[in-house]
């Protein structure tokens, strides 16, 4: 074995071979390590590693190693301002995989020998890099692929995405744009797609920020129409498109209704007003009717034409045969009216002498009205429907539009999209917190309402997670970020709401297969009751007979109808859900949580807190309770046991001093021993008192009632005497019960699930008010449990605080998430709820329910309209009662059916939590 | 019964299937072309319909639809593929893109939100 020294190959740390935490062989030589790291990377290509191992070696030779490094280092820092003014750039990289400062220094190295290169520093502590470089020599994406050749990664970049218009200057080859911004300081890589005018920009945060990168592209003569990628900006505009096509809908209403009126008025005088009776009535009413065909209904008409293209029929079909068929119909009336007088009433001697605007009848009123009345049902179906996707809209918004951070030492203020993981954000009270982070700095109660549901603001201290989007109420902090953009807790809400909006529960299956094939099948009915009218009618009115049936026919078949029964209710339905912290992940989950009938809650975390608390103390004669208490928890301060710190926070509640604790000694399997204020302290089970001959007097009843509530008792014994009991216990959370109580009046069987033995399991379910209890199950055994319940032919709910219950969870026909936003937990349940409360079980199965009679009751109300209104548009009871179904009458109905079953959607917006009583 | 009354009965039985025939006929099917990147890429314009609206896929290769919205029409805001769980908003005259790897064969319906326009994909092994 060799004392000599030899160098790392892949940080060219000096290091003892002896001591070096690893080796390998290469090529027959041995190699060592600083850190298994390094082995890691050599292993991985440790070809490249001997190569530079030489050239270093010949550099330590030289002598000129070290100190080199650090007084270029020094150069470059002192050049920093002289560079960066003239010809020189400067950048911050973020390294990662640096496990030492030799790491550190072969990086420098690797990147001061790349041609470009004036000055460089890379600092181990800091994990960056600082490089003053010539940008007609190299650019940042150069000095990475470097740093990453030399076997480390740097971090932290993004991505923009910028859509441009070169309107300003000749469009040619995108290559320019991209190195010019190559060449910009912080910006990695630059793809310039000329066919989709995109530019996206992959950059450092540290050094670059959008309005830089925004700058440089409109410096070079492109103008920025857009910065696209983020979620916001979609759904903005989607907003403002249902702004503008409300307003439309609302003018071409109003100019459709002015203008049909006189048209109504002049049909449904049928000549009894004589001053309506001139000859050129007719003529008026086509004036009339033109632009509201040509410019109010065009919409319908273009939408059935693009439709027709792709082979499909939908609404619009509907409507432009209906009124295109009576408009034609009507004009050709007007123009030739003697051909449709000999083809009506050719063969009937007498009438030709009667004027030509009575004897051949016109259906202008049948298109103008219909296209009036439909857009005006239109115009409301909007403004519902857009109060459909409000929560949304309440999420998306809900996002704070700035952020400070922590850059070069400085604090700046920065879009939150240009937030990355790793940034330190500094908040202040009253502001919005912009990404999810973990709390370094401060102290501070947040409003996390708009997440939770929960009212009450939560106390933040280090080490917590903190959530975008939440309002920090009291205090200043600062905390870095872990998530943004898609991946913050409010984003995946917004994305999980919008999933599920667009789901449908099986029960919607049948209403899809319906409406796939409902308009060809509406426009053949409605062909048949043109044939069997024109065949059964008398010859003088068949012809017109026929077209008003043909057309009310057309016009009241309401597809819409059907398509709207179930997205509706689903949206308001999960929104409201969202809203009350409850993330419903599709229709499917909905459906069954409304068919559930019996439910499982976890014991631990569920039904109670989780952590134990101090529930009694219980002090002999001679010592107060406060006294005692006060010694128990000052010698168990000492303690790291679960319980011991039940104890402490019991009497910090009691705001009891704490007493100088010696000798603390923790007796396994027993409790602890201690002198606290010079009085001798046993404090344990059973066990510990008769090993130690302590007289119990008459503890054992006490105990053995503390034991029956599911507590766990503690003895203990002061100077050698009995002094008193303490127990702790996993206290149920408050609202457990109450919860428990409205389950069970929405006629679900509770059921309590625990590893607990049963004593303590039943003790726990008695004060609940539960009745069935799964005790002793193995977390392993918790799915089977669920299986044997279902064998039962039952349709169980799981309800559990996430990843441990994570099989079980799948196994029910619903799992229920409890009190998490973990990625995990979201993804193993059909229903995650954010706050950690059991009335939101309830919540969420009662909405479920309501969502699901709201579609139920659209889906009927949609058939049933269609079964009915379809034959009677027919005619099908004229030969019974007389009734025939005009158009005008047809539209009306047509477009109340579709605002009436959004409306019923609506009222899911006003869903309540049922209470317990 | 006239001749008129035979002209309309054969008029509008012939009507009627050539109604049928061409709304619910065979239709084109367009498949998707695999990228150098391993993605199944393919744009799909939306307006008063999907053209392509058959879309042919391989099972188990990540499939990119490129939905490219050609109109402001409130009908076609929403894609819905209930088999694949998504359902994205589309906004007016922008690429949206979807991204799934199709799992199973078989053929699945995509449709707006209302479920009026429709497109079939077809998911071969």
């Amino acid at each position: 074995m060799t004392t000599t020294k030899t160098i790392d190959p892949v940080c060219g740390m000096e290091i003892n071979p002896d001591t070096a935490a690893g080796q390998s062989e290469f090529k027959g030589e041995t190699y060592y390590f600083c850190s298994p790291s390094c082995k890691e990377k050599f292993d991985a290509a440790p070809d490249k590693f001997i190569k530079q191992q030489e050239i270093m070696a010949e550099n330590t030779t030289n002598g000129a190693n070290k100190g080199l490094t650090t007084k270029q280092a020094t150069d470059g820092s002192h050049n920093d301002h002289s560079l960066s003014n003239g010809t020189g750039q400067r950048v911050d990289l973020p390294i990662t995989g640096m496990t030492c400062a030799a790491c550190a220094n072969r990086i420098e190295k690797q990147l001061k020998w790349q041609s470009g290169v004036d000055a460089c520093s890379v600092n181990f502590a800091t994990a960056k890099a600082t490089v003053n470089y010539n940008p007609e020599k190299t650019n940042v994406a150069e000095l990475i692929k470097t740093v990453k050749d030399t076997g480390y990664d740097t971090a932290g970049t993004a991505t923009a995405e910028f859509v441009v218009d070169d309107s300003a200057r000749p469009s040619g080859s995108g290559t320019q744009l991209e190195n010019h911004l190559s060449k910009q300081r912080g910006v990695t890589k630059a793809n310039f797609n000329l066919a989709t005018m995109k530019v996206s920009v992959e950059y450092l945060p540290n050094n670059a920020d959008l309005k830089q990168i925004r700058a440089s592209i409109e410096d070079f003569g492109y103008k920025v129409r857009e910065v696209s990628g983020n979620a916001e900006d979609a759904e903005d505009s989607l907003e403002h498109a249902h702004a503008e096509e409300y307003a439309e809908l609302k003018r071409k209403f109003w100019i459709a209704a002015i203008l049909s009126l006189p048209v109504l008025v002049i049909a449904m005088s049928h000549g009894s007003i004589e001053i309506l009776n001139f000859a050129g009535v007719n003529w008026l009413q086509l004036i009339l009717t033109v632009p509201v065909v040509f410019y109010c209904g065009a919409q319908f008409y273009r939408g059935a034409w693009a439709a027709f293209r792709h082979r499909a029929a939908d609404m619009n079909t509907l409507i432009a045969v209906g009124t295109g068929t009576a408009f034609i119909y009507s004009v050709a009336a007007t123009v030739f009216p003697s051909f449709f007088m000999s083809a009506t009433h050719g063969s009937m001697p007498g009438m030709n002498d009667m004027p030509a605007h009575l004897s051949v009848p016109v259906y202008f009123e049948a298109a103008s009205v219909i296209i009036a009345l439909i857009l005006l049902g239109k115009m409301l179906e909007a403004r519902a429907k857009g109060q459909t996707g409000a929560a949304i809209k309440k999420l998306v918004g809900l996002q704070a539009k700035t952020a400070r951070v922590i850059r070069d030492g400085k604090e700046i203020e920065i879009e939150t999209e240009e937030v990355v993981p790793g940034d330190i954000v500094m908040v202040r009270p009253g502001e919005k917190i912009p990404v999810d982070g973990i709390l370094v700095e401060g102290l501070s109660a947040i409003d996390e309402s708009m997440l939770t549901g929960e009212s009450i603001p939560v106390e933040k201290k280090t080490g917590d997670e903190i959530f975008g989007a939440t309002i920090n109420k009291t205090g200043a902090f600062s905390f870095k970020a872990t998530k943004v953009g898609k991946d913050t807790a409010l984003q995946q809400i917004v994305k999980l709401v919008q999933d599920a909006q667009g789901s449908k529960p099986p029960i919607a299956k049948l209403a899809d297969t319906i409406s796939g094939i409902f308009t060809p099948i509406v426009i053949s009915i409605a062909i048949a009751t043109f044939v069997i009218w024109f065949v059964a009618a008398s010859p003088e009115v068949r012809f017109t007979m026929a077209l008003v049936n043909f057309v009310s026919v057309l016009i009241i078949a309401c597809p819409c109808t059907l398509g709207l029964a179930t997205p509706t209710a689903i949206m308001v339905g999960t929104g409201r859900g969202a809203e009350n912290g409850i993330l419903i992940k599709g229709g499917d989950s909905l459906e069954t949580a409304h068919k559930l009938n019996t439910i499982v809650l976890d014991k631990t975390g569920t039904i109670t807190k989780g952590e134990p608390e101090l529930t009694d103390v219980i002090s002999s004669s001679g010592w107060s309770e406060n006294d005692f208490l006060k010694i128990v928890a000052s010698a168990e301060k000492q303690s790291e046991h679960p319980l011991a710190a039940a104890i402490v926070r019991g009497a910090e509640t009691r705001n009891l001093a704490f007493e100088k604790v010696e000798n603390f000694n923790a007796l396994e399997g027993r409790g602890i021993e201690a002198k606290v204020s010079g009085k001798d302290l046993l404090l344990g089970n059973l066990r510990l008192m008769n090993e130690r001959k302590i007289e119990l007097n008459d503890a054992d009843n006490t105990v053995e009632k503390l034991a029956g509530e599911g507590k766990t008792p503690m003895f203990a014994a002061i100077d050698g005497k009995f002094a008193g009991i303490v127990a702790v216990a996993d206290t149920i959370k408050p609202e457990s019960k109450e919860a428990i109580q409205a389950l069970q009046n929405l006629g679900l069987e509770v059921v309590m699930m625990t590893g607990d033995n049963k004593r303590t399991a039943e003790a726990v379910a008695a004060q609940v008010g539960i009745k069935r209890v799964l005790a002793e199950v193995l977390p392993e055994g918790k799915s089977g449990e669920i299986k044997r319940l279902q064998a039962e032919r039952k349709i169980v709910g799981m309800v559990g605080d996430g990843i441990n219950d994570a099989p079980a969870l799948a196994q029910a026909d619903v799992g229920i998430a409890i009190g998490t936003g973990t990625d995990v937990a979201i993804e193993a349940s059909d229903i995650t709820l954010i706050k950690g409360d059991l009335r939101g079980v309830v919540t969420a199965i009662a909405l479920s329910k309501a969502t699901i009679r709201s579609v139920k009751q659209n889906l009927f109300w949609a058939f049933i309209y269609n079964v009915i209104g379809i034959p009677i548009a027919a005619g099908l009871l004229y030969p019974l009662t007389g009734w025939l179904l005009a158009p005008i009458i047809a539209s009306a109905a047509m477009s109340l059916s579709s605002v009436s079953v959004v409306a019923n959607s609506l009222r899911l917006r006003s869903f309540g939590a049922p209470k317990a009583n | 019964m006239d001749t008129m009354e035979i002209i309309v009965i054969i008029g509008g039985v012939g009507l009627i299937a050539l109604t049928l025939w061409y709304f619910f006929g065979e239709r084109e099917k367009v498949s998707a072309e695999t990228s150098e990147s391993g993605v199944q890429e393919i744009k799909v314009t939306v307006k008063g319909g999907y053209s392509p609206d058959v879309i042919v896929v391989k099972k188990d290769i990540p499939v990119r639809l490129n939905f490219y919205r050609d109109e402001t029409s409130s009908c076609s805001e929403q894609v819905v593929f209930g088999d694949f769980g998504i359902a994205r908003d589309l906004p007016a005259f922008k690429t949206t893109p979807i991204e799934f790897t199709p799992e199973k064969t078989g053929e699945f319906t995509f449709a707006c939100g209302m479920n009026m326009l429709r497109g079939k994909l077809i998911v071969e092994a």
